[in-house]
């Protein structure tokens, strides 16, 4: 029954009236016997039934191209409307996103790099005359080494104001190298909405190729053993949708408690 | 203490590397698949292995396999840290012979944790 609804809602009602009109013709024509016209008829329902598919196709061939053509994004400035006039396809879009994000990683990682030193050194640093101000507050300390203590005191708060203001430096410039996510989040969008367009034109063109199939009569065969397995060891990447799925670890302690109930 | 890791992403090699320098490992070198990997660790001396599990070239798996497989390397022990979360996969690697198993995205304490349990279980 639920097949019938499906076959009756896939026609163009305009396609429908006609094909009554012709099977009533046909019907007389094999009545009366004019098996010629009804052999013409029957040609021409055929043709009927092809243009109705070329037109479906035409209809998604123009919708795709559609989607593909607005599938532009509005640059902010000269700089960026450069890098994305360059850009035509999704796949250099996503390339964007991957050398966008790789550049704020490194940028990022260099800058730690840069401010992880120093704050060891002052931490190095204050530990150090902590300890000798300690010794001076015990009064265990002689002149002479006081008066070096002083000048490092002095040195020390020098050198730690200069520190401070070049990590803070390099944290602003860290806050500023996450400026990526705004660029790539519009291109992701933008991706994301042309593989949901492809997917919905996609979907309508398998409902109506198996629409087809139902009114031609069509069968087909697959072979399962052709489809290529997933191959694990190749790896997978990170898995997405992890909810109620028993197959995957969704933390580490998932890990944990399957390599110790392996022997770990 | 001698360190290779492996990874084909530059970014996440030298997080890998700055953690294990806060840990005091501060010999690392590099690799972005096992391909490159293998002949290192034939010739580099190492003590400890780090490594990704998806990769082009050869994959992380595949190049535990062959560490497993050389009578040099056979004892060398090798931490996965990867994205890669299928139970069947983590029961792949435990049955190649991996020490240890984290899967990204970690922290630094589960990093420190998993390497110290290894070294704890050698000595």
């Amino acid at each position: 029954m639920g097949n019938l609804d499906k076959k009756k809602a896939a026609l163009d009602p305009e396609v429908t009236a006609r094909l009554r009109e012709q099977s009533d013709e046909l019907k007389a024509a094999v009545d009366s016997g004019d098996y010629a016209g009804a052999m013409k008829l029957i040609t021409e329902l055929n043709e009927m039934r092809d243009q109705s598919l070329y037109r479906e196709v035409g209809r998604l061939t123009r919708s795709l191209h559609e989607s593909m053509r607005n599938f532009q994004i509005a640059p902010q400035n000269a700089e960026q409307a450069e890098a994305l006039s360059k850009m035509t396809d999704a796949s250099d879009r996503l390339s964007y996103v991957v050398e966008m994000t790789s550049k704020a990683a490194n940028r990022t990682l260099d800058l730690v790099e840069e401010a992880m030193p120093k704050a060891n050194a002052i931490r190095e640093q204050a530990t150090s005359l902590r300890d000798d101000w300690l010794r001076l507050r015990r009064r265990e300390m002689k002149p002479a080494e006081f008066r070096a203590l002083y000048e490092r005191i002095d040195g020390f708060f020098v050198s730690i104001s200069d520190e401070a203001e070049e990590m803070y430096g390099s944290l602003s410039e860290i806050l500023l190298a996450q400026d990526f996510q705004d660029l790539t989040g519009q291109v992701i969008q933008k991706v994301t909405t042309l593989v949901k367009e492809v997917e919905d034109n996609l979907l309508s063109l398998v409902v109506m190729a198996s629409n087809v199939d139902k009114i031609t009569g069509t069968t087909h065969e697959f072979d399962e053993s052709e489809r290529e397995p997933e191959d694990p060891t190749k790896g997978v990447g990170p898995q997405v949708n992890t909810e109620g799925r028993v197959d995957v670890v969704s933390n580490q302690d998932d890990v944990d408690d399957l390599l110790s109930s392996l022997g770990f | 203490m001698k360190i290779l890791v492996v990874d084909d992403f530059s970014t996440m090699r030298r997080i890998i590397k700055n953690l294990l320098r806060d840990l005091g490992f501060t010999n690392t070198d590099e690799a972005d698949d096992g391909n490159t990997a293998l002949p290192m660790l034939r010739t580099g001396k190492y003590d400890f292995l780090v490594t990704d599990w998806n990769m082009p070239g050869m994959t992380g798996i595949d190049l535990l396999k062959e560490v497993r497989a050389d009578a040099n390397l056979k004892n060398l022990p090798v931490l996965m840290v990867t994205a890669e979360a299928k139970r069947d996969q983590i029961v792949a690697a435990a049955q190649a012979g991996v020490n240890g198993y984290v899967v990204k995205p970690f922290t630094a304490a589960v990093l420190k944790e998993k390497i110290e349990k290894i070294f704890e279980r050698i000595q």
